[in-house]
């Protein structure tokens, strides 16, 4: 069993996504929330650390959170799976426990 | 306080402005008018129809400024100034007809 | 009284995760009762709050993206985007939104008063306003 690591804030503001992606072990589960979901941004300074985290980290991002900002499918970092609610206590169900990055 | 509407409750803030803008129909405008004593016109809704198509595209009512420009850029300039306006919402084109629009307060009103 | 300042608003906040970005819109609309010199300035994550498409049916908040759209009728004559900003985040000027201006006395038109800027712009902007409002 592993964690889920949740992050709210956005990856050019906060470096809270950096931290959680250094501080959780491999196979963790990395969900992106709220202003969390520019960091499932295609083409910006942070795909490549986002990539780079997906080799032993599984990487979601909350689908309301990415429609609100207007971040639709074509824009998002190909291995990043989008979840709904439902998705999301799916997650928190399949996981040992949650850990918010603030 | 909550106004009666076709045997339906709506709440009002306490200014008397709809609640929830969603729950706005023509009788609304009805009820709040007959309050104020005020015989509503074709020209009334006008007005009242255009504050709805207002706040449907920008999502916010006009301040009294921006409605006066805006009416007048849509039916001319005979009916785009204050004179005409005071004239059909007394107490305010701004306040007056947002409230019966079912329309917040416009931003900016005091 | 009459004399006339110039003002920006320095918008550096992603839209929804924060109350900053509608409350800078809303101190911009009241505001605007004052004839001023406004500007916009968007920056950092400030960008994202020009982005076009935001749907915000599934997350229980108000969409204000079209209210932005009425800040010509509002007098504002300037929406400025940082360049770098836009960069770092993937984004171009054609993922904003456009906002048209118009006077009604000269009917003098611009269609789009959203335009991107480079840092010495910025900076030479920054300096000629008179007072930033900082959000």
């Amino acid at each position: 069993m592993a964690d889920l690591h949740t992050v709210n804030k956005s990856p050019f503001d906060k470096n809270s996504l950096e931290a959680a992606i250094k501080f959780s072990q491999a196979g963790s589960s990395i969900l992106l929330i709220e202003d969390g979901v520019y960091g499932a941004m295609k083409g910006t300074s942070a795909e490549a650390m986002v990539k780079g985290a997906m080799g032993d980290k599984k990487m979601y991002a909350l689908k309301s959170d990415l429609m609100a900002r207007a971040i639709k499918d074509d824009r998002i970092i190909e291995g990043v799976t989008v979840v709904d609610y439902a998705g999301f206590v799916d997650l928190v169900e399949a996981n040992d426990k949650v850990q918010a990055w603030l | 306080m909550p106004i009666e509407v076709n045997g339906k409750t709506l709440e009002t803030d306490e200014e008397g402005y709809l609640a929830n803008i969603n729950e706005w129909e023509p009788g609304v405008a009805e009820v709040m008018a007959k309050e104020d004593e005020l015989d509503l016109t074709d020209e009334h809704w006008e007005i009242i129809k255009f504050l709805r198509e207002y706040y449907e595209e920008y999502q916010i009512a006009p301040a009294v400024r921006v409605l006066t420009k805006a009416v007048g850029k849509k039916m001319g300039k005979d009916k785009g100034n204050s004179k005409y306006l005071y004239g059909l919402f007394p107490y305010g084109p701004g306040k007056q007809a947002c409230r019966y629009a079912g329309l917040p307060k416009p931003t900016g009103c005091v | 009284m009459s004399d006339i300042k110039k003002f920006m608003y320095l918008n550096r906040r992603a839209p929804y995760g924060t109350i900053y970005a509608w409350e800078s819109l809303e101190v911009v609309l009241i505001g605007a009762a004052f004839d001023q010199q406004v500007s916009l300035m968007f920056m950092d994550d400030g960008v994202f709050q020009l982005v076009k498409g935001s749907d915000t049916s599934q997350s229980d908040m108000k969409n204000f993206l079209p209210t932005y759209r009425t800040l010509g009728d509002y007098g504002v004559r300037h929406l400025y985007v940082d360049k770098a900003s836009l960069e770092a985040r993937g984004l171009t000027t054609d993922d904003l939104i456009e906002v048209a201006w118009e006077d009604f006395e000269t009917e003098e038109e611009v269609d789009n008063i959203v335009e991107a800027v480079d840092a010495d712009q910025v900076v030479q902007l920054m300096a000629e306003s008179e007072v930033v409002f900082s959000f």
